[in-house]
């Protein structure tokens, strides 16, 4: 979570609503009339992780992937705020977009220091063939299960992703991901719960979460595939495959409590990883980017 | 409850037919007191509050939708993420507010069927479009900062859960007003494109921002007894000028102008003059001619048809699993 103030807001809309007696905790605030507010500035640059050192070419490449498949996915759950089935999930699913923006901020500052390029420089002004997110990420929000589908598998995913890289060789993707993988393991859970929610609430829930699991299935492939860099980066980056048994045995329980079968169907080529994207990245793209190339270096 | 010793000079003299729980009532009340869900109330105070409290939850609801507009084009990151938090936020407060709402007696649900099926009042600023970026940067300078001036006496409010859902939320909007100030600062400081955007954009904003307020005080018939219960505490005249006040400095640190040329300040009277209020403009909005009140309702409610599969995904899930505690407990 991305702080404590929206860690417990739900818990905090019950505890203003239920207690009949007066809360002490908030005299000394009310006290002090109108005139004075206090102010509970979030602030997000302390979020965010910079580590002193300069990441090799390599490196850099590394960081790109993981930022970019942070990025695209926060992009697409910043749509669903103002329109989730439930004001609570408005509040949750803009607590893990707010999460995997901080995780690209930080590793997308790390993989620009090498080029001399900024975060924004890299999530603005590079176009489609320079991505290098995973198809996984880029797919539709779909319905609320087809998210949750996304969800489910990324955060898992993820979740055993960060776990390994908090012990890299590299010091700053080790702070990195030892704050991300924190943050992750929420997601897991709130993924987890849904799909248990949708696949074992009504027949018309437990359809479409079959039918989302099934649509999203086939990008799971591509996560655990191996490219020339990884052997590049020994000690360094985790090695996609080895990810693929934890991350499965992550989500095996999971399923089999909500009496899904792991869909068997597609294989996605994938190919993110060089840059050949699935169709959704380009209009997405064509969206984030929009404002900030209409006024090259402005600043915001 | 104990309620505190009322001096006999302030104490209203109960009047002939007053019962002993209405009498603690209004003991309440004259020493300005908390009144909390327990307590007796009257039945338009109760009515009162649940209009004023649900209204101003719905504004929340509805008014995360011009800056949601642009959070997928926020033109940096961390301006993304800041507006993020800010959209979120708000649904916070819708939800704090729909939970102090629900302590006098109705539900989530019959609020938000009456918000979807266009009953329900929201603030009228909402139904403005956010058609700039600099909107962001006006829509926290101008909307929250008035959202500010409005809900700091609120905090006061004499009925408990609402002044302590107010406090929560103030603290919160004072981020969110100083997150658009800056947005505008750095405008402001770009590019002749950029100052151009954020003026356009505070030209827009300002009169309906002040419009927030609500009619003038010879012209708003709940103010009385609202200010009699300890709800309202300053007019909406008085709140209005305590905003201009705000700005003017503001605005100087900011070289934006406000579009209002009669606005100067009245040293005699120690506040400033401004221009005429356009009150057809707002009448109209409040009747549903605004810019973009179809389309706010319309998002609403195609929000809340599309998640209802959801909500009783988990309600059937909810008792499923509630069902199953109860067989363990029994076997
Ligand atoms: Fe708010
Ligand atoms: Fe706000």
């Amino acid at each position: 979570m991305s702080t404590p103030s929206r860690t417990d807001t739900a818990t905090a809309a019950a505890a203003v609503a239920a207690t009949n007696a007066p809360d002490r905790g908030h005299d000394h605030n009310e006290n002090e009339g109108h005139g004075h507010v206090e102010v509970d500035g979030v602030l997000l640059s302390a979020e965010l992780v910079e580590g002193p050192s300069v990441a090799s070419h390599d490196v850099a490449e590394y960081a790109l992937w993981l930022g970019d498949d942070s990025l695209v996915l926060a992009q697409q759950l910043g749509w669903w705020i103002s329109r989730a089935p439930e004001l609570e999930e408005d509040i949750a699913l803009g607590n893990i977009a707010l999460d995997l923006i901080g995780h690209a901020r930080s590793l997308l500052h790390y993989a620009g220091a090498e080029s001399n390029r900024t975060e924004d420089d890299l999530a603005y002004w590079r176009t489609e063939p320079s991505w290098r997110s995973a198809h996984l990420f880029e797919q539709p929000n779909g319905d609320f299960a087809h998210t949750i589908a996304r969800q489910f598998i990324a955060a898992n995913y993820l979740f055993e992703l960060y776990s390994r890289l908090a012990d890299s060789a590299d010091a700053t993707l080790a702070a990195i991901a030892a704050k991300a993988v924190k943050e992750v393991d929420y997601h897991r859970d709130h993924a987890a719960q849904w799909v248990l929610r949708l696949a074992l609430g009504t027949e018309e829930s437990r359809a479409r979460m079959i039918c989302g699991l099934g649509d999203l299935w086939p990008f799971v492939d591509e996560l655990f595939v191996d490219e020339p860099l990884i052997d590049r980066l020994d000690g360094v980056a985790v090695r996609p495959s080895t990810l693929r048994a934890p991350a499965t045995d992550a989500m095996a329980p999971v399923l089999r409590e909500a009496e899904l079968n792991e869909p068997r169907g597609f294989i996605s080529s994938g190919g993110g990883r060089r840059g050949d994207h699935s169709e959704n990245l380009g209009p997405l793209l064509a969206e984030m980017q929009v404002l900030a190339r209409a006024h090259p270096g402005a600043s915001w | 409850m104990t309620i505190p010793p009322v001096p006999y000079d302030i104490a209203p003299r109960p009047a002939a037919g007053t019962s002993p729980e209405e009498q603690q009532f209004n003991d309440l009340i004259a020493a300005d007191s908390r009144i909390e869900p327990r307590d007796w109330m009257p039945e338009a105070y109760r009515k009162t509050l649940v209009r004023q409290i649900s209204q101003h939850a719905h504004s929340e609801i509805i008014g995360m939708q011009p800056e949601g507009n642009w959070i997928t084009r926020a033109p940096s990151l961390k301006r993304k993420a800041i507006l993020l938090a800010k959209v979120q936020d708000e649904a916070g407060h819708g939800l704090y507010l729909y939970s102090a709402a629900q302590t006098l007696g109705i539900t989530r649900d019959e609020m938000t069927d009456a918000l979807i099926a266009g009953k329900a009042r929201y603030s009228s600023i909402f139904n403005y479009p956010s058609p700039t970026w600099a909107d962001m940067g006006s829509i926290g300078w101008l909307v929250d900062g008035a959202a500010i001036c409005n809900q700091v006496p609120l905090c006061r409010a004499s009925y408990g859960p609402y002044g302590r859902a107010m406090v929560r939320i103030c603290k919160e909007e004072s981020f969110h007003q100083r997150q658009g100030f800056e947005i505008l600062l750095e405008l402001m400081n770009g590019t002749d494109e950029q100052r151009a955007m954020a003026q356009e954009s505070v030209n827009r904003w300002y009169w309906p921002a002040l419009q927030m307020f609500g009619p003038p005080d010879d012209d708003s018939p709940n103010s009385a007894q609202s200010m009699k219960w300890n709800i309202k505490r300053f007019s909406n005249d008085e709140l209005r000028q305590r905003f201009v006040g705000m700005l003017v400095p503001q605005a100087e640190v900011l070289g934006v102008t406000l579009p209002d040329p009669d606005l100067r300040w009245n040293e005699e009277k120690g506040v400033y003059d401004m221009g005429e209020i356009d009150w057809t403009e707002f009448h109209e909005v409040l009747q549903g001619r605004g810019p973009a009140n179809a389309r706010r309702l319309q998002r609403r409610r195609d929000a809340h048809e599309a998640g209802r599969w959801v909500r009783e995904a988990a309600a059937a899930y909810a008792r499923k699993q509630a069902a199953k505690l109860t067989e363990t407990a029994v076997a």
